[in-house]
């Protein structure tokens, strides 16, 4: 007898990408298999590795930020946000209030991207297909403010050292008119569409569940750590920019499984909305114009190190920068990348669950391959 | 309107006449008029089987993009109508690669047999008056025992690949297919049981006489649909391919035109699923003002739509709840269902 009851079946090691359609891009996943059972799982990565941190060390600061947009590259512009903490830190420039909603304002449309993008693969790989082309259809038009903003939809590269690239304009006002128009029907129709759909509810629900406890020894954050009935969200509990001026309602999730993590992205989608409508409308009571904080033409920070870490649609990224004083480069660049922490847990997660579970599995994080190899 | 319906009856009657006339004026045995006259079938029935996977692999892309709120194919051809003809040009001028440790005969052999299934089923088809090339007293289990054999093919692929990921979606193959042959027998029964007829032009008779046969057994159409979806391996029940699970399953080997083979072959299947559905529960080829063979491919045709909306729409279900909703939730219902047509059929008639 083997483990799964079975009279007799052999164990065999199935290898799940890295060229597999659903691990997000080059995940590889060496999992045992007992029949269609997981016995074990083991995530490797460095398929994508770019030396990211390498780069940015040989370049100076300008020539590296627009590098980041590369890690997540669903949402570019939260990337560069941590590193520009880091490095303001160092330099100790003062943000103009305008550049400061500017950027919460960006990083939101693009977290609401990357939601959309996050929730409608997670469909995809379930088997519904045409669940992935309505979110897109939604992302398109928060790229569309993006391009409008700053003239680039995925990896912008808006957020500069000091302040924010281009300030905000008509066009990127009509095409955030767009968004507000089309977002809420989506998502009344989505929800129709998906939740009460019975196949949809028994491939996701009881399936991969992490308990609080776990999730947050596994250092799990973002919507994944939510989901787990973890109340931590950083723009409200350690408020980066401008947040602590709003009020940030984060929505909680107690089941911890795969359906939870999809409930918790739809939710934090409506609340993302509000809050775009919320810094928008205080983005208008600023005066245009000053979109740069005083910001030497050389940037070389004083010697020292400074950490910031921001919100991101994947979870907590922080950026680590340390500079000698004396060259313009930096000395060492560290990034805590969210979805790198997050698939730690797979190998715990994955065993006693079918192969289609593992797929379910996967997309409910909503990885991204460009953070986690780097 | 006569001759129309009758025109492919008429050419039948006058290609036999030429063959007669033929075999007249060699002085050859008569027998020869009847082995020639399987040819034209069988030759007849692979144009319906080419031009159905032409037509309905263009029709599901075109389809999937209105579901998906896109345009589809739409350069080749009228509106993209001749798509599949490139996409076929393409899969046979590619390379053909055969995986060093593939077991080469079957892993070929598999890719040829994969038509034969749904040649044979179409073999009893009745497509018109008059049309069903092999008029079979017991028709009905003709066609259950041919399609069962469509998963034969998509095994011996799977098994021949060397490959896990179709060895598992060959694995899966076999559990659906023989799983889901108990509820479809089931419902076919109970049509057969209320018409009285194992043959397909019986049945239709019956149905012309009466109602149709859906009005009467509503719930065995349902699960005879459903269980064509699975025998299909057709979305949501697609998990030998199950692309997002096992890259594309029992196919991950195949490329070129035994790729197309298959793909094409699938297709052929559906429709099958598709013609016997309108023979047993719509009336097969009956209906007014249009001719008989126009009727019953409209009639495919809606089912046909039918089984590609439900693809484009819903997720795939896990290979354990396959079975569980098989045998847990079908068979008992059709055992039900079966026992109270009985006892309706037996009060009644």
């Amino acid at each position: 007898m083997s483990e799964n009851g079975n009279a007799y079946s052999e164990r065999y090691t199935l290898n799940l990408g890295p060229q597999h359609p659903s691990t997000h891009g080059v995940l590889r996943i060496v999992a045992d298999f007992d029949g269609e059972t997981c016995i074990s799982a083991d995530p490797v990565i460095g398929y994508l590795h770019r030396g990211m941190e390498k780069l940015l060390e040989s370049r100076t600061y300008p020539q590296g930020l627009p590098y980041t947009d590369r890690l997540d590259y669903l949402a570019g512009v939260n990337n560069n946000l941590p590193l520009a903490l880091a490095v303001e830190k160092l330099l100790g420039v003062e943000i103009p209030e305008r550049a400061s909603l500017l950027r919460m304002l960006t990083c939101e449309i693009m977290r609401l991207a990357s939601y959309m993008v996050g929730i409608g693969i997670y469909i995809m790989d379930l088997g519904a297909v045409s669940g992935v082309f309505y979110p897109f259809q939604q992302r398109e038009y928060a790229l569309e403010v993006m391009s409008a903003l700053c003239g680039a939809r995925m990896t912008q590269g808006y957020i500069r050292f000091g302040g924010v690239q281009a300030d905000w304009n008509d066009e990127a006002e009509a095409a955030l008119d767009v968004l507000y128009k089309e977002l809420p029907p989506f998502i009344e129709m989505y929800h129709k569409l998906i939740d009460e759909n019975e196949i949809f509810l028994r491939r996701t629900k009881g399936v991969g569940v992490i308990t609080a406890e776990r999730a947050k020894s596994y250092a799990l954050t973002g919507p994944n750590l939510r989901a787990s009935g973890v109340d931590y969200d950083l723009r409200r509990d350690a408020p980066y920019c401008l947040y602590d001026r709003f009020t940030i309602k984060v929505p909680v999730q107690q089941a911890g499984d795969c359906h939870a993590r999809y409930a918790q992205r739809m939710l934090e989608v409506e609340e993302i909305l509000k809050l775009i409508k919320a810094i928008h409308a205080a983005l208008k009571e600023t005066e245009p114009g000053k979109i740069m904080g005083a910001v030497p033409k050389m940037l070389r920070p004083p010697a020292g190190e400074a950490y910031a870490q921001t919100e991101n649609p994947k979870g907590i990224m922080g950026c680590l920068v340390a500079s000698d004083g004396k060259g313009v480069n930096p000395l060492r660049v560290h990034f805590r990348r969210p979805s790198f922490d997050n698939i730690a847990i797979f190998s715990e997660l994955m065993p006693g669950h079918k192969v289609a579970d593992l797929i379910a599995i996967i997309a409910s994080f909503d990885i991204v391959l460009g953070e986690i190899d780097g | 309107m006569e001759f129309i319906n009758n025109i492919f009856v008429n050419i039948a009657g006058l290609c036999r006449a030429v063959f007669a006339w033929l075999v007249g004026l060699l002085h050859l045995p008569d027998v020869l008029v009847d082995i020639a006259m399987v040819a034209v079938y069988w030759l007849a029935i692979v144009v319906v089987c080419v031009l159905c996977a032409l037509f309905y692999v263009v029709w599901e892309r075109k389809l999937a993009g209105y579901i998906q709120r896109r345009p589809g194919p739409n350069r080749l051809g009228p509106n993209g109508w001749l798509q599949t003809i490139g996409d076929a040009i393409k899969l046979v001028m590619k390379e053909d690669i055969v995986p060093d440790g593939a077991d080469k005969p079957i892993h070929l052999l598999a890719a040829l047999l994969a038509f034969v299934p749904p040649m044979l089923a179409l073999a009893a088809m009745p497509f018109g008056e008059g049309m069903t090339a092999l008029d079979l007293d017991l028709g009905v289990v003709y066609i259950m025992a041919v399609t069962t054999l469509a998963s034969l093919p998509v095994l011996c692929a799977g098994y021949a690949s060397n490959n896990k990921y179709a060895m598992m979606g060959a694995l899966r193959v076999v559990n659906q297919a023989i799983s889901y042959e108990v509820p479809q027998a089931l419902a076919i029964l109970s049509v057969v049981l209320v018409a009285g007829t194992f043959n397909l032009n019986g049945i239709i008779d019956f149905q012309t006489g009466h109602v149709w046969l859906i009005l009467l057994q509503p719930v065995a159409f349902v699960v005879y649909l459903i269980s064509a979806l699975a025998e299909c391996n057709r979305a949501p029940f697609d998990l030998p391919e199950g692309e997002s699970e096992l890259t594309a399953g029992v196919f991950t080997e195949y490329s070129g035109m035994r790729y197309a083979l298959f793909y094409l072959a699938e297709y052929c299947n559906m429709f099958v699923a598709a013609g016997l559905a309108t023979t047993l529960f719509l009336g097969g080829f009956t209906g007014p003002f249009l001719p008989g063979w126009v009727w019953f491919l409209l009639k495919t045709f809606v089912i046909m739509s039918l089984f590609i909306w439900v693809r484009w729409t819903l997720p795939r279900i896990r290979a354990d709840y396959v079975l569980r909703f098989c045998w847990k939730v079908l068979v008992p219902l059709m055992l039900v269902n079966l026992l109270v047509t009985g006892v309706i059929v037996y009060i009644l008639v």
